[in-house]
């Protein structure tokens, strides 16, 4: 592996490796939280929090914990941090703990914590595994704020709560729902695509990229067809 | 006996997981991509889901008891990574055939939203133990269910040539995935 700049490491989750646009992982929170600005924000910075706290101590744990038990190990470390989050919102921010709801907890399995665990942090130092944790964290959250935005303009007219388009014409609400959730992101993902120079990037599929063992099965053995779980 | 019939349903149609309710997307649009993956991946998780269950629900009543409900996220996801590692020994061990069929999806399992999703929303809706276990099993019935119907659409659409380039890959599956989450809107309503 090169050595990479601080910056480049920073800017890598941004866009270059923007975890759901370009890895296609941690799709169901995008779906979920991105109903309203207020939202996909409050996911994104608890999602964040718990990517970089996470990184920091898995980085440290790095040369301690054995190779062969090392996903239930990541796996409690990052349980503990999205408890203390999780405790934390409820305690401070109740309004956003009873919108996001379930999706809460569901941090605990959101592919990319566990997918960054693994495919820098048990292999780069505390500080450029902290910076990763942030670049991803601002990649994800920038991704549910501009899905958020879409959807609640359309969908309500609104934006962060301030009425915008809803003088001019009626909320589709159906934008808020299931259905426009799944149809924004493909718009989004398409435009990325669409505007992104490389044009050899573009997935066909779900690559073994983002996937948690990507590493125990170089063959795609273990992955049918490079699912990401 | 009518509750539980209502409450499969329920979790099938209305309340589909990965169309309604944005749980177990990743394998969702992942492993459709033909109809055996599909099928063994929904059967699997659907078995992972009412096992799961059947083990956090009393694990959850513990914890009350003794004032640390608290723990729930710690607790529930190392016990389904154990239970599904245990799983996959036992099938390895006797049930050769099954193992082969399955157990390939078992270790992606873990880390799919849809089972810890279940766990805690039967917590969380306050069902009882044998409404938990229905509650689940409806769960991946939905879930197997969609999954056909997803790989059912996407053995169609193997030629790519006639779609936008932007559109090629990923976002076409998302639109599909839109067009069935809207058709399944109609079903909103059956029961209230």
């Amino acid at each position: 592996m090169e050595k990479k700049s601080k910056l480049a490491i920073l800017a890598n989750g941004l866009i270059k490796e923007n975890p759901v646009l370009v890895l296609v992982i941690g799709t169901c929170p995008t779906l979920a939280t991105s109903t309203s600005v207020t939202n996909g924000f409050g996911m994104g910075i608890s999602a964040m929090a718990v990517l970089v706290c996470s990184n920091i101590v898995i980085s440290m744990l790095r040369k301690i914990i054995p190779d062969s038990v090392r996903i239930p190990c990541y796996i409690t470390v990052i349980a503990g941090f999205v408890t203390i989050v999780q405790l934390v919102v409820k305690a401070f921010a109740p309004a956003l703990d009873k919108s996001l709801g379930l999706y809460l907890p569901l941090i605990v399995v959101n592919c990319i914590i566990l997918g960054r665990a693994e495919m820098f942090a048990n292999k780069n130092s505390i500080f450029d595994s902290a910076l990763d944790g942030i670049g991803m964290g601002l990649g994800f959250t920038l991704t549910l704020v501009v899905m958020g935005s879409i959807r609640e303009l359309l969908g309500s007219g609104t934006w962060c709560g301030i009425p915008v388009l809803s003088r001019i014409m009626p909320g589709m609400s159906i934008m808020t729902l299931v259905p426009g959730g799944f149809f924004v992101y493909a718009i989004v993902m398409a435009f990325v695509h669409y505007i992104t120079t490389d044009k050899s990037k573009i997935k066909d599929g779900f690559g073994c990229d983002g996937c948690a063992s990507a590493d125990e099965c170089s063959d795609g053995s273990a992955c049918v067809k490079g699912e990401v779980a | 006996m009518i509750k539980y019939v209502i409450i499969i349903i329920s979790m099938v149609l209305v309340n589909n997981y990965p169309l309604a309710q944005f749980l177990g997307i990743c394998p969702f649009l992942g492993v459709s991509k033909d109809m055996d993956s599909a099928t063994g991946m929904g059967i699997a998780v659907t078995f992972v889901m009412v096992l799961a269950t059947a083990v956090t629900w009393p694990i959850q009543q513990l914890l009350n008891s003794q004032g640390i409900g608290y723990l729930q996220t710690v607790v529930f996801i190392l016990v389904i990574a154990a239970l599904v590692q245990l799983i996959e020994m036992f099938m390895k061990k006797n049930m050769v055939g099954l193992y082969k069929s399955l157990g390939i999806y078992l270790p992606l399992i873990t880390t799919n939203c849809a089972v810890l999703g279940v766990c805690i929303s039967n917590i969380d809706s306050g069902y009882n133990y044998p409404q938990s276990l229905f509650n689940a099993f409806g769960a991946g019935l939905g879930f197997l269910f969609a999954m056909i119907i997803m790989a059912g659409v996407r053995s169609k659409l193997v030629d790519q040539s006639r779609i936008p380039k932007s559109f090629q890959g990923v976002p076409i599956i998302l639109i599909t995935a839109a067009i069935m989450s809207l058709s399944f809107m109609g079903f909103g309503g059956m029961f209230s």
